[in-house]
C-alpha cells in the first residue's frame, strides 16, 4: 500500500502505480488535463514512465471558466 | 488599413478581451462570446473534480482553443510562487500555449493586486519564456517596471474586479499609457458599455472583462453591446474628439439668413 495526496485529498493506493495508470483509474484518460508532481509539471508524455512513490502530492487540473 | 491590437507579434481585430465565468451554462458562455467578437478569452486553471462524470460538459468543447486564443489566469493565486506554478500548469495542460494572464492578488475582500507579488511572478514567467499580460494596479511607476521586466500588455484595473464601478481613475490610466509602449488592456472595473467606450476613448488599446457581461440580465444581449462600446470608443479615439469649450458656445448651423423677429 502506498498513500499518496491527490487536489489535497488522500488516497490509498494498492499498490506502485504510474501516472498514466492513475489518469485511467480516474477516468481522466483522453481528457485534457495537466498534473504537478511534489511541485514539478509531469509532462503528458512522461505519464507511462512515471512510477508514483508513498507521499507523493499530486496536482491534477483542468481549464474552467474564468475571468 | 486594420486597426488591429498587437499582442507579443500576433495581430488581433477584436479589442475587447472576455472572461468565461460565472455565466449560467457553457451554451451561453458561448452565445456571449460571440456576441462579443472577442479573439481573447480568460480561462482559469482549477483542480479536476475527483468524482467527475467523465461525460460533464467542459469549457474546451464550448469554446474552442481553434476558435479562439486562451489566456489561461492565475485567478485566486495570492502569491508569486503560486502563481507560477499555475501557469505553468496551464502551458502544459494548453501544449505549450505561453500567452497567460498573470493576477497576483493581495487580499479576498478588494481583489486588489500585491504588485510585489506580481513583479517577482512576472521575472520567473518572462525567463521561462511566457509571454505575460500582467494585471496591476494604475500605478505608472509598477507598470513600467513591469514592461521593463518584458510584459507584453499591462493590465491597470480601473476600479475593483466585479465592482461594475467604472472608470474611476482616468489620469491615472493616462500616465500608465504615456509610460508604456506595450498595449495597455482595462481589467477590471467595467460595468456598462458607456464604460469601454472611455476606456477606449482615453486611448487604451483593449478592454478586458467578465463580471460586466455574465452578471448583466441578458449577458448576450450585453456582449453586444460591449462590443460596440469597445469599437465606438475606438473609432472616437483615432477620429480625435473636439476640445472641451467652457463658455464658448459654436452653434452648428448658420448664424445668417434666420427670419426676421416678429417682435418690435
Amino acid at each position: 500500500m502506498i498513500s499518496i495526496i491527490i487536489n489535497g485529498e488522500t488516497r490509498q493506493l494498492s499498490g506502485t502505480l504510474t501516472v498514466a495508470a492513475l489518469i485511467d483509474e480516474m477516468g481522466l484518460t483522453g481528457k485534457r488535463v495537466a498534473l504537478e508532481r511534489n511541485g514539478e509539471i509531469v509532462p503528458r508524455s512522461t505519464f507511462p514512465n512515471q512510477q508514483l512513490a508513498d507521499g507523493d502530492k499530486l496536482e491534477i487540473v483542468v481549464a474552467v471558466g474564468g475571468g | 488599413m486594420a486597426d488591429n491590437l498587437i499582442i507579443a507579434g500576433k495581430s488581433y481585430s477584436s479589442r475587447l478581451l472576455v472572461g468565461t465565468g460565472k455565466y449560467k451554462d457553457f451554451t451561453e458562455t458561448r452565445a456571449a462570446l460571440d456576441a462579443s467578437g472577442a479573439e481573447i478569452v480568460t480561462v482559469a486553471i482549477r483542480r479536476t473534480n475527483l468524482g467527475q462524470n467523465a461525460n460533464e460538459p467542459n469549457l474546451l468543447d464550448a469554446v474552442p482553443m481553434s476558435k479562439f486564443t486562451y489566456l489561461p489566469n492565475t485567478a485566486g493565486c495570492y502569491t508569486a510562487d503560486d502563481a507560477v506554478r499555475t501557469l505553468r500548469l496551464a502551458r502544459e495542460l494548453l501544449d505549450g500555449h505561453s500567452l497567460v494572464k498573470l493576477e497576483v492578488l493581495g487580499d479576498p475582500q478588494s481583489l486588489y493586486p500585491n504588485v510585489i507579488e506580481t513583479i517577482s511572478a512576472a521575472k520567473t514567467l518572462v525567463a521561462e519564456g511566457f509571454q505575460v499580460m500582467v494585471y496591476t494596479s494604475d500605478d505608472p511607476i509598477v507598470a513600467k517596471q513591469l514592461e521593463d521586466i518584458g510584459c507584453v500588455a499591462i493590465m491597470p484595473l480601473a476600479s475593483l474586479i466585479g465592482s461594475g464601478m467604472g472608470i474611476l481613475n482616468p489620469w491615472n490610466l493616462q500616465l500608465v499609457m504615456e509610460r508604456v509602449k506595450v498595449p495597455v488592456i482595462v481589467d477590471a472595473g467595467v460595468g456598462t458599455a458607456s464604460d469601454a467606450a472611455i476606456a477606449m476613448e482615453l486611448g487604451c488599446h483593449g478592454v478586458l472583462m467578465n463580471t460586466a457581461i455574465a452578471g448583466a440580465k441578458d449577458p448576450v444581449l450585453m456582449a453586444s453591446a460591449m462590443k460596440k462600446g469597445v469599437e465606438a470608443g475606438r473609432e472616437a479615439f483615432l477620429a480625435g474628439r473636439m476640445p472641451k469649450k467652457l463658455y464658448s458656445a459654436s452653434p452648428s448651423s448658420p448664424t445668417a439668413g434666420i427670419i426676421s423677429s416678429t417682435r418690435s
